[in-house]
């Protein structure tokens, strides 16, 4: 406990294993022709709350799961609080807590009864009251689980996680299918966990879950990492920490060129496709934006254009917007649509892959 | 909290006492409805004192002899109507003067009802005939437990509940617990795994107290089924039954996805035995060439032996055979599973 968290600390320590919570080498895992994992490093630190974002199908659960020895990998090496799974899963059990994916309690069971059976596996932890209190779950005790909402369902998953006091704590997309009230309620129990200085490693396909809760990212596509870092790091990897998007009209002239988010597309390109002499009017266009002055204007750093929608990804806002507005005025065109919002690892993921997260 | 309530194979035994009482459905069937099926079929059954048969004559005279018989109703008919009668079941017997013979008796001979009355008629005809008794006799009904069809069926009742018990116990949560991921949940964290099956055949052992201690008390209370053997070898042979079953069980469900395909695979493997093992009649009435099979069954073995400790007061060491075939049943299902056995 009470590592440092950054990276060079932790570069230091790559391959001792012994500072480490969890060290992942080489790890690869097939199912039939799909690689599921394809050849996976990773490095926790002991505290550190850590994430695995991706999209469904990237490999997030499979490679948790091998963490949690219930999957073995087909290569690779994997350590656990410094032991591995084949020779230490006895202890490994007493020591993590996991929560996965689509678990269910019995429903005939009581919130308590089934805390009890779970804290009875453990040798050591913390008891079947402070764990029902740590959840939240006091005016639940005595309820059964299938009366539960799927919130408090959650909850009682974690709370199954942490009967036995783990000093390290898997959480597997622990707030799908919630509701955005009880995923918050998730969150600051996860908060609390952390304070309370647990490793913590979570997969989700929630970039705000990732960016609100992890000190470090891995963002997985494929089976692989194609990123790592603390999410301000990734978020830097887009160039700047601010994307305004926009979109235009002709300022004199028809408004059949109005171009907003879901008119016909036109295929990332700057320049509308030339249509046929004599093509009817009706096709919608979107007006020509020349980018050289938009990318001249200290702060942009880069711009892209998806269905008549402009990103561009700026730093100093302040100073960018005004030039903006400046830069489309002085070639004629007016904007239909203006507003920036904070880059996010959603934008990482796209910049890095070209698709959403929930394209899948 | 005592040490005890902190024992992790405590805590998984009542789990699956609590998780079966909150099931209505499995209590009425594992307790109520043996018990059901034992009234039905000991009313359905009964002995019932002999049956007045109904027979026709078609004279008066021929009426007037059989009427002194108390075992048979008559009435007068003339000869097709009374033929009618006979085809259509409302009498069994038609007595026919015939002047050069004296009576023709009409019955179909393959049906037990008709052949007493041949007798009672023939018995009534000739001594009002005049036929004297050559040696005197005395009738002295005696009515003994333990040949009844009650006293027959009741074992194997127990034998078919055991069996039922034993296997949706075990079949149908584990493949429930597979379903729910539960099974994987257990199994990532420091469960036993041998505490996880040890739990469910503890919690059997003790419903099988219950459930065996209630039926039986119930047919003894209520019929008078006769107990000859030993009590203490009855509740042994109860046990390993329920032990084979429950070893069946965990094979059915060792590997199979969904309760749909466990409840499939379950009455697959108990149909046979609902009709060979000899539940409601005996299973000596299978050819000889199926023999073997049929008893190398387990339920055929468990309802034998059963009966034999019941009816006939055997003690196990008469039973060998049927508790060899119990034992195997125990051990290599119990086997085979433990080395298939699909935890995710």
């Amino acid at each position: 406990m009470g590592e440092t968290k950054n990276g060079t600390a932790m570069e230091a320590t790559l391959g001792a294993g012994n500072g480490a919570s969890l060290l992942l080498r080489g790890v690869k895992k097939a199912f039939a022709d799909v690689k599921a994992v394809d050849g996976l490093d990773l490095e926790v630190a002991r505290g550190e709350c850590f994430g695995l974002l991706g999209p469904n199908g990237a490999g997030k659960t499979t490679t948790i799961e091998i963490c949690e020895g219930l999957t073995a990998p087909d290569d690779g090496t994997v350590e656990v609080l410094g032991l591995n799974w084949r020779t230490g899963a006895g202890e490994l059990r007493q020591r993590i807590g996991i929560q996965l994916q689509e678990t269910q309690f019995p429903d005939k069971l009581t919130v308590e009864e089934t805390l009890r059976m779970f804290r009875s596996f453990f040798k050591r932890g913390i008891s079947v009251d402070e764990s029902i209190a740590t959840a939240q779950l006091e005016e639940k005790r005595k309820g059964r689980v299938g009366t539960l909402s799927g919130g408090q369902k959650q909850r009682l998953a974690m709370a199954c996680a942490l009967v036995g006091d783990p000093e390290l704590l898997f959480l597997d997309e622990p707030t799908t299918g919630l509701d955005p009230q009880a995923r918050r309620h998730l969150w600051d129990l996860v908060d609390e966990l952390k304070q309370a200085g647990r490793t913590i490693i979570l997969t989700t396909h929630y970039m705000d879950e990732a960016e609100r809760l992890c000190d470090r990212v891995a963002i997985m596509d494929h089976g692989k990492v194609i990123a790592l870092g603390t999410p301000k790091e990734l978020i830097a990897l887009v160039g700047g920490e601010n994307i305004v998007e926009f979109a235009v009209v002709e300022s004199h002239g028809s408004q059949v060129s109005e171009s907003r988010p879901g008119a016909p597309p036109s295929h990332g390109s700057l320049v509308p496709k030339g249509e046929g002499a004599g093509a009817p009017a009706s096709t919608v266009a979107h007006p020509v934006v020349d980018a050289a002055p938009l990318l001249a204007i200290p702060g942009v750093q880069s711009h892209r254009v998806d269905a008549g929608l402009h990103q561009l990804s700026v730093s100093e806002l302040h100073s960018v917007v005004p030039r903006i507005f400046a830069a489309l005025t002085s070639q004629g065109l007016r904007m239909s649509e203006f507003r920036t919002h904070s880059a996010t690892l959603e934008d990482v993921f796209v910049s890095l892959t070209g698709r959403n997260l929930r394209d899948e | 909290m005592s040490k005890l309530e902190t024992s992790s194979l405590y805590q998984l035994t009542m789990v699956r006492f609590r998780l079966f009482l909150r099931e209505p459905e499995a209590i009425f069937w594992i307790f109520i409805f043996p018990i059901l099926l034992a009234v039905g079929l000991g009313i359905a059954f009964r002995n019932r004192p002999a049956d007045v048969l109904p027979v026709g004559a078609t004279t008066a005279e021929l009426t007037h002899a059989l009427a002194a018989e108390k075992g048979l109703s008559v009435k007068t008919l003339d000869e097709g109507v009374g033929m009618h009668e006979l085809a259509t079941g409302k009498i069994v017997l038609l007595a026919v003067e015939e002047n050069d013979v004296g009576a023709v008796y009409k019955y179909d001979d393959t049906n037990p009802d008709a052949r007493t009355a041949r007798l009672l008629a023939d018995r009534a005809i000739q001594t009002s005939e005049g036929r004297h008794q050559a040696v005197f006799t005395v009738d002295e009904p005696v009515h003994e437990t333990g040949a009844r069809y009650i006293d027959f069926v009741v074992p194997g009742l127990l034998g078919m509940n055991l069996m039922g018990s034993a296997m949706w116990g075990l079949g149908f949560s584990i493949v429930e617990g597979r379903q729910k991921k539960l099974l994987k949940r257990l199994v990532a964290s420091p469960m036993p795994k041998w505490q996880y099956l040890a739990a469910f055949l503890l919690s059997r052992l003790a419903m099988l107290l219950i459930e065996v201690a209630v039926f039986l008390t119930f047919t003894w209370l209520v019929f008078g089924v006769p107990f000859r053997g030993s009590l203490a070898e009855l509740g042994l042979l109860c046990l390993m039954t329920s032990l084979a079953f429950s070893a069946l069980g965990l094979l059915v469900a060792s590997r199979a996805r969904t309760t749909e395909a466990v409840s499939g695979l379950m009455n697959l493997v108990m149909l046979p035995m609902w009709i060979l093992s000899g539940i409601f009649f005996s299973a000596s009435r299978f050819p000889a060439v199926i023999q073997p099979l049929v008893q190398a069954l387990p339920l055929t073995a468990a309802i034998d032996a059963m009966r034999g400790n019941m009816l006939q007061g055997l003690n196990l060491g008469q039973q060998m055979p049927q508790v060899a075939v119990l034992l195997a049943w125990f051990v290599v299902p119990f086997a085979i599973s433990l080395r298939i056995f699909r935890w995710k």
